[in-house]
């Protein structure tokens, strides 16, 4: 168990990053996702902000492919809260039929979530914009700055970072240049569900076992959310109590079987667990620097 | 060894005691190019437990292919997450790890060795509470060594760990580490450290990492980790409240805060502050944090205060308590580590970041720059990428700093081009000069703070090997007179308050003759600190 201490020396640096933002640049935004590291985000900017609203609106970029429930929850936290929320979808990727199934993953991904980001912050023309990534989830994240400052393509240079010590952000940006800031940057997995459960901050029940229809393929057990997921021939959807870890487009997303069912049994499985967070995210696997290449390109 | 090693299993709930005590440490590793740091912190994460199957399946995976262990996982494949630095087997950019025992959680900065990187290396330490200095046996102490030693003396770094890495590769023999033990303490007392511990190890093997290695029973003193666990943290708190103010909060007629985290000290609902540089006061009403109202704000919370009164605060200020004096400050001697190819040249503007201020300044001279083989102090025309030196900034307005030493929120910069945007350089604030005093009350507490600033540069303490250096700045100000007292000062302060009174009698002519002495003497402390806690450990000499 994090010590509060630790959550509130935590909580207190994302905030003061949170705040750096909306001093510093003039039309921010904060990406939401709708999972875990997203909710805890959106806690945290809710408290750096009081007693006002959010000084800037929430954006998903809906790949058409996300759980309902996640869909679902994501309009309920925004009508709870009295947030503004834009939700974004790469129109030219629906009409030319991409999809998750068909293109496969690496395309699905970046014409749907990489390029779909892209427009979406051009459209709006925001200069910043917040995520919920960790360095603790994968080795080229581990080596991202907490504002990380993209061309104007939105292209990430790994070799070109900027320094960062101390808590002194170089928020400085030529005209087009903007910054993906990361305030969750040094937190955990761990961290996460520990705060999760000091402030009871309410997230998808995806998280939470349950009976779910299931495919096993690919080593993984995919969850047919909807009809359009097609059976392969000698395929069967079967009920298994199983939960995610992290969640994503439900096809590229794989469950884990377990019987943990609330946020104790979900802390005390994830200590006694020998396996990564990203273990169930079938994109990050297409090769040793996949997140790296996607990164460089504009993924988040 | 190979990729069947056992996983060296946490509880899976730490027992509820060691939840309370547990604490925070924040390491770096340094050293030059191949001394192993990143299979030092990869070996960390494996003994740990903190390495997942999937990610040890992939380093299996990846050790075959672009590993430098021959047959053996090479751990810093772990920690290289970049492809240009898994290609060429080095280390560019700072990572970040996370792991945790039982008794501790740790933040880990594995830093780049290549001289090029030095600034990613600074990155790591500006946050560091220890810094593990990392030493091929088979190489010695390196111009790096020397380097990222003083770069963790300098960014206030004051425990440190000597590993003593690849012993396997020596035949873990004692002499070599001896060899060693005695030319790194050699450097200690130029470097300011508090506590050295120096430990020989192999972080390929996993030697003196989590416990004793039967290759080394010449060595008694406690493994890596051990040390990692136990050592202290300093609290750098100095009891005077300031708050940076970072963001306007004015979300309504009704409401109107004023946000930022507090750099030091504390405060209370319905004490009286000023708000600096200008000085306006009034009386804090109430206090947001995080978790709604409270009474107190403590260094470190992120708060928004609200006032009784509508004085004019923006972005850049600083919130004090009411009493605690200090002026803006217009000129500053700040040590300043170079990380762009353009060159830091006197005459240069610079915007400078300090706190949540950012401010035109002017660079207006190049005092002189060190030599990182001797840390001898040389004349420079200017700070190439990767120089070190101390410089003269002045402002264009009056911007509210203190010596690093006292507070290392207010105390540390950002130098940014404002043609590039980039950070030329880092730095921090070693000497403040209230050059446009506004008050009647203001001469004598800038002497004060310059006391203050000897005092915490380890100047005025009484200490026999210091009086030279005095003698030596009397000598320089060719004021004979002088001497005695200083000396007297020297010898007979036993608190803060005589020193205050004296440095106030004592230090008026030295402002009056300019700082350029004051900073010299600052620097020579360098070789005057000797309060030292060097840990063999049971291991050597």
């Amino acid at each position: 168990m994090t010590s509060r201490g630790h959550l509130k020396a935590l909580e207190a640096e994302s905030i003061f990053i949170l705040r750096e933002v909306v001093a510093t640049c003039e039309k921010p935004v904060l990406l939401y996702s709708i999972g875990k590291d997203s909710a805890v985000l959106l806690h945290l900017a809710m408290k750096a902000f009081a007693p006002g609203k959010l000084p800037f609106p929430l954006m998903h970029v809906d790949t058409t492919w996300k759980f309902r429930e996640m869909v679902s929850f994501r309009d309920e936290t925004v009508k709870r809260l009295g947030l503004d929320l834009i939700v974004h979808v790469n129109e030219e990727g629906v009409k030319a039929g991409v999809n998750p199934i068909a293109s496969g993953s690496a395309v699905h991904t970046d014409v749907m979530k990489t390029q779909g980001l892209k427009q979406a912050l051009d459209k709006y023309g925001f200069d910043a914009a917040f995520g919920g990534a960790r360095r603790d989830e994968e080795k080229s994240r581990a080596k991202e700055r907490i504002f990380s400052l993209r061309s104007a393509d939105h292209r990430w240079d790994p070799k070109a970072q900027r320094p960062e010590p101390w808590a002194l952000f170089n928020t400085r940006k030529r005209k087009g240049e903007s910054f993906r800031v990361f305030p969750l940057s040094n937190w955990t997995e761990t961290d996460v569900w520990d705060y999760i459960a000091l402030e009871n901050i309410p997230v998808v029940p995806l998280y939470f076992a349950k009976p779910r229809p299931v495919v096993y393929r690919n080593g993984a057990l995919i969850m047919r959310d909807d009809e359009r997921l097609p059976l392969h021939p000698g395929e069967t959807v079967h009920m298994k109590t199983v939960r995610f870890r992290t969640l994503g487009c439900y096809p590229l997303t794989g469950a884990v079987e377990s019987t943990a069912a609330t946020l104790d049994d979900i802390i005390a499985e994830m200590r006694a667990s020998r396996a990564s967070e990203r273990q169930g995210r079938v994109i990050d696997h297409d090769g040793a620097s996949s997140m790296e290449l996607k990164k460089q390109e504009g993924y988040f | 060894m190979g990729a069947a090693l056992k996983m060296a299993k946490l509880p899976a709930v730490a027992p509820a005691a060691a939840v309370a005590e547990r604490s925070l440490l924040r390491f770096l590793t340094c050293g030059s190019v191949d001394d192993g740091k990143s299979t030092l912190i990869g070996r960390l994460l494996y003994e740990t437990g903190s390495v997942f199957e999937d990610q040890m399946e992939a380093l299996t995976r990846d050790s075959a292919r672009f590993g430098t262990t021959g047959k053996d996982l090479d751990f810093a494949l772990l920690v290289d997450g970049l492809s240009a630095e898994r290609e060429q087997g080095i280390t560019i950019d700072v990572a970040y790890r996370y792991f945790s025992t039982p008794r501790r959680s740790f933040i880990a900065a594995d830093t780049p060795g290549h001289e090029q990187y030095t600034r990613n290396m600074a990155t790591g330490a500006s946050t560091a509470d220890v810094a593990i200095v990392l030493v091929d046996a088979r190489k010695g102490l390196l111009p790096q060594t020397r380097r990222h030693s003083y770069i963790v003396s300098m960014l206030g770094v004051r425990r440190v760990i000597v590993a003593i890495n690849k012993m396997d590769l020596v035949g873990y023999r004692q002499e070599v580490f001896d060899a060693i033990v005695r030319d790194y303490t050699a450097l200690v007392p130029e470097l300011g450290f508090a506590e050295v511990h120096l430990i020989p190890l192999s972080a390929r093997n996993g030697d003196c990492i989590t416990g004793p290695s039967s290759a080394m029973p010449w060595y008694q003193g406690p493994a890596l980790l051990n040390v990692l666990e136990t050592i202290g943290t300093e609290a750098r708190d100095d009891a005077v409240f300031r708050l940076p103010v970072q963001w306007v909060n004015r979300p309504n007629l009704d409401f109107r805060g004023f946000s930022g985290t507090v750099a030091s000290g504390s405060l209370s609902t319905g004490e009286a502050v000023t708000v600096l540089p200008r000085g306006r006061q009034t009386t804090v009403t109430g206090i947001l944090g995080p978790d709604g109202d409270q009474k107190t704000a403590r260094a470190g919370e992120a708060v928004t205060l609200t006032f009784a009164d509508e004085v004019d605060v923006s972005r850049g200020d600083v919130i004090v308590r009411a009493g605690h004096v200090a002026n803006g400050q217009r000129v500053i001697a700040a040590r300043l580590l170079a990380m762009t190819d353009t060159p830091i040249t006197p005459g240069r503007g610079y915007l400078v970041k300090i706190g949540t201020s950012l401010a035109s300044a002017r660079l207006v001279s190049l005092d002189h720059a060190i030599d990182v083989h001797t840390y001898a102090r040389q004349p420079a025309e200017n700070l190439p990428m990767n120089a070190i030196g101390l410089a003269t900034l002045r402002f264009e307005t009056d911007v509210i700093a203190t010596s690093y030493a006292d507070c290392a929120v207010l105390g540390s910069l950002l130098l940014i081009d404002p043609f590039t945007n980039e950070a030329a350089a880092l730095g921090i604030v070693e000497a403040v000069d209230g050059e446009k005093p506004a008050e009647q009350s203001s001469t004598s507490t800038a002497l004060a703070r310059i006391g203050a600033a000897l005092m915490s540069a380890g100047l005025l303490s009484p200490r026999s090997d210091e009086t030279a250096v005095l003698r030596d700045l009397t000598g320089r100000m060719g004021n004979a007179a002088l001497t005695g007292l200083l000396i007297g000062v020297i010898a007979g302060a036993p608190g803060a308050g005589v020193i205050g009174l004296a440095a106030d009698l004592v230090l008026r002519p030295l402002v009056q003759m300019g700082l350029a002495a004051v900073w010299r003497a600052i620097d020579a402390r360098r070789r005057g600190r000797a309060d030292i806690t060097i840990s063999l450990d049971g291991g050597g000499i």
